[in-house]
């Protein structure tokens, strides 16, 4: 009968603390939520950018090579700002 | 109203809060409503609090030995010392999977707070998974394992912890085991989500890349832990002897291995994002399994829990979860499909690839040959079993293959790289290798075992190639930066924590493997029976047995043992000279049939063994004193009333030291031992590193031409 009764408060604190976002319908802010993820790939890239140039600085890639893929990496990056600051 | 009520409480509300997780989890996903996985995210923070409350509850009952609760009657007692009462939770099945459940509901707390504002479509699913597994768990201990079971007319004391658990090592290894098992349900749990919404790109590593790092590193430092307890508990002297439950714990941290380097190829390539989930999935249904074999007792094991009922809904739950990942990767086949193609075959992500499969073979090694008894007796009828020579034998040349290639990964950069230039960074390491190998055939006995000299010289490689590629590293900078050499290895390292922290786990693998190597390959062990005077010699030590000891109430190790009995033992090598002292300690049963005074020997009793480390070598010794003369003075001492059973003891004691018989002695020298112990250090630090924020995962954010915000933002990355 206690296990009961504690199971009945347990589970009306619980209650209480999940459905309140389903009191209030969220207001959508996708644009935040694309930021978060596009900054995720912003800075992957730039890491991207800083190894590649890293990896060119100690002779493991002609300078050919290099700036092809340099370019390839920035254009990416690129495309992110844009990205970014289309959603301003 | 008692906290037994509670913490059962706690775990039916934990068990209908994971329901709805999974529930509101999967409703969001389908319709996209946030507010419903906002719902979910709280239920699984409501879990984490609910799980809290029981963790708190049953370690309080621990504490204040409340033998009320049947779990600390079994595996507690009020003179087992505090520090290991605290412990005493995970040497039992129902207290253990409550750790499992609670650390998954940390872990998925923590990261569903971290993407509560990312990968939206992707999340809601992961958070049903996480809630599922973590419903499962729930289940089991509210249907088979409760570790709130109470019993109805408590004992006075209870049976104490197992005596072989009463090691520092135990405090941790089980904690460090099961994070590392909870924390591939992370990766994988956001892998089923990106998959359920087609969502494949490399986000979800991104996410949750660091989670399955700290797994690795986590399940990793377990086993190393585990080992050690091995090692210096156990008695036999070994710290791995291929046990079923051993194996089960390094399959998944191989196939997690393989996957923290192949994420790195979608990342860059946008490639191998079907062999990507595979993994995940494989590692994650290898933690299930190595939480399923310590659990339903179908292999023997030291480590194992014994016979339980565990195993059948254990096992319904493995092939569920493996059926439903299977068909949904095969489903999604389609939107796995590779971006780009492999440019040349000398690139590091073929030299990744290759990786990927040497530890997929070796996990298929060991997991044949751990499953063999149950296969030889579903195709013959008869259980046969593969020993160390097995693993030893197929593993060992394979090993050598790995190192081979940690050695070269490094030297090799994305897309192609051209023979000359790996030349080029390939002959001083090489060198180096060579150099060692020609040193230690010539100077050491080395030459007397090839794989062990192969893996040393391997290992030189190793470090010599991380050491160049700090130097080069290093150089480079300074042409851009004119930085002092300190500072601009410290910046290279601190900008590039990821690659260096990886390099420097290199490192500690090739150290470890070295440390593997010299032990098992040069080890010498001498069984031998001794009287006082009596002297062995083990390679250049010689050892004799000067005294015995007996200690009542005095257990130097701090393991809470009433009566340890033992040996002073003089060591000589060379000019060197020091005394050693291996005991055996004995714990009471509460067998009362066996008298009041020979309750104190009849319980358990473990090797206290006595280890002198070195860099070089370790000294191991253990002692098994013979006690059968004992057993007249230990009969008359029953026969005394209850109450000089103290005095008793103290006279069995003494016959003992008086005339003491011929004990059993095992000493082992094994060189190079303790380099496993420091590469699994390096490991550590090295994995720490990589998982440190970098500075450039500060946000920025600034408008302009692109071209010149990019290049001033990498200035500062």
């Amino acid at each position: 009968m206690e296990v009961v009764l504690l199971v009945a408060v347990l589970a009306a604190l619980v209650t209480l603390v999940v459905l309140q976002p389903l009191r209030v319908p969220a207001t959508a802010e996708p644009a935040a939520d694309s930021r978060a993820d596009l900054e995720a790939a912003k800075e992957a890239k730039y890491r991207e950018i800083k190894d590649a140039e890293l990896d060119f600085r100690m002779g493991k890639m002609s300078e050919a090579d290099w700036r092809a893929l340099d370019a390839e990496l920035r254009a990416q990056a690129i495309e992110i700002l844009r990205d970014l600051d289309r959603l301003d | 109203m008692s906290s037994a009520d509670v913490g059962s409480a706690a775990l039916i509300v934990g068990f209908g809060t994971a329901l709805y997780a999974v529930g509101a989890g999967a409703y969001s996903g389908r319709t996209g409503r946030r507010e419903w996985a906002t719902s979910a995210r709280r239920a699984i923070y409501a879990l984490l609090a609910l799980l809290a409350l029981a963790m708190a509850l049953l370690e309080a009952a621990y504490i204040r030995s409340d033998f009320s609760f049947e779990l600390v009657t079994q595996n507690s007692s009020t003179d087992t010392p505090t520090f290991y009462k605290l412990t005493a939770m995970w040497s039992s099945q129902a207290g253990s999977l409550l750790l499992w459940v609670f650390l998954l509901s940390l872990f998925s707390s923590a990261v569903l707070f971290l993407t509560r504002r990312r990968l939206r479509d992707i999340t809601p699913y992961a958070t049903a998974v996480l809630g599922g597994v973590a419903a499962f768990f729930l289940f089991l201990m509210l249907f088979y394992a409760s570790p709130f079971d109470t019993v109805a007319n408590p004992p006075a004391e209870g049976n104490g912890l197992n005596p072989l658990l009463r090691h520092p090592a135990m405090m941790f290894h089980p904690p460090m085991l099961y994070t590392g098992y909870v924390g591939f349900t992370i990766p994988f749990a956001f892998a089923v989500g990106a998959l359920l919404k087609r969502h494949t790109g490399p986000e979800w590593i991104r996410a949750t890349r660091r989670f399955a790092l700290v797994a690795w590193t986590f399940l990793g430092f377990g086993i190393l832990l585990g080992s050690l307890w091995s090692y210096s508990e156990l008695g036999w002297g070994g710290y791995w002897a291929w046990d079923p439950v051993e194996n089960a714990s390094l399959m998944p941290w191989l196939t997690g291995t393989a996957f923290i380097h192949s994420i790195m190829v979608q990342e860059k390539r946008g490639m191998l994002r079907i062999w990507n989930v595979s993994l995940i999935v494989a590692t994650f249904m290898l933690a299930l399994l190595g939480t399923f074999l310590v659990r339903s007792g179908i292999l023997d094991s030291i480590h194992a829990f014994g016979e339980s009922t565990l195993g059948r809904p254990f096992l319904v739950f493995i092939a569920f979860a493996l059926v439903a990942s299977v068909a949904l990767v095969v489903s999604r086949r389609n939107d796995l499909r590779s971006e780009a193609r492999v440019d040349a075959l000398l690139s590091r992500e073929v030299f990744f690839l290759l990786n990927n499969l040497v530890l997929i073979l070796i996990c298929v090694v060991i997991f044949w040959g751990t499953f063999f008894p149950l296969i030889s007796e579903a195709l013959t009828g008869t259980e046969e079993s593969v020993g160390p020579p097995f693993f030893n034998g197929i593993i060992a040349p394979i090993a050598l293959a790995l190192v081979a290639l940690s050695a070269i990964g490094p030297l090799l950069t994305w897309r192609r790289n051209t023979w000359k230039s790996l030349r080029r960074a390939f002959v001083i390491p090489l060198a180096v290798g060579v150099a060692a190998c020609a040193a230690l055939a010539a100077f050491t006995s080395a030459s007397d075992s090839v794989p062990a000299l192969a893996m040393f010289s391997l290992a030189a490689v190793v470090i010599a190639v991380v050491v160049q590629e700090l130097t080069r590293g290093m150089r480079a900078r300074r042409t851009m930066t004119a930085e002092a050499p300190p500072l601009a290895l410290s910046r290279l390292i601190g900008r590039n924590r990821r690659r260096y922290g990886g390099y420097i786990v290199h490192v500690g693998i090739a150290v470890l493997l070295l440390g593997v190597a010299g032990s098992s390959s040069f080890h010498d062990q001498k069984d031998v029976r001794l009287s006082p005077g009596e002297t062995v010699k083990v390679k250049d030590y010689e050892v004799t047995y000067r005294k015995p000891t007996v200690a009542i109430e005095d257990d130097r190790s701090g393991t809470g043992a009433p009566l340890s009995f033992g040996a002073v033992l003089d060591v000589r090598k060379g000019d060197e000279h020091f005394t050693m002292r291996p005991a055996r300690n004995y714990y009471p049963t509460q067998d009362s049939a066996m008298g009041p005074v020979g309750r104190f020997f009849g319980g358990e009793a473990t090797s206290e063994v006595d280890l002198r480390w070195g860099l070089k070598q370790d000294l191991w010794l253990a002692i098994q004193p013979d006690l059968r003369k004992l057993k007249g003075p230990i009969r008359r001492g029953n026969d005394l009333p209850e109450r000089f059973a103290g005095q008793a003891i103290v006279a069995v004691a003494r016959s003992y030291l008086d005339d003491p018989p011929p004990a059993a002695f095992r000493a082992i020298v094994s060189p190079l031992v303790v380099w496993i112990w420091l590469g699994g250090g390096i490991v550590m630090a090295g994995a720490l590193l990589a998982l440190w924020p970098s500075p450039e995962a500060r946000r920025r954010r600034v408008t302009s031409l692109y071209a010149a915000r990019l290049g001033r933002e990498l200035s500062r990355a």
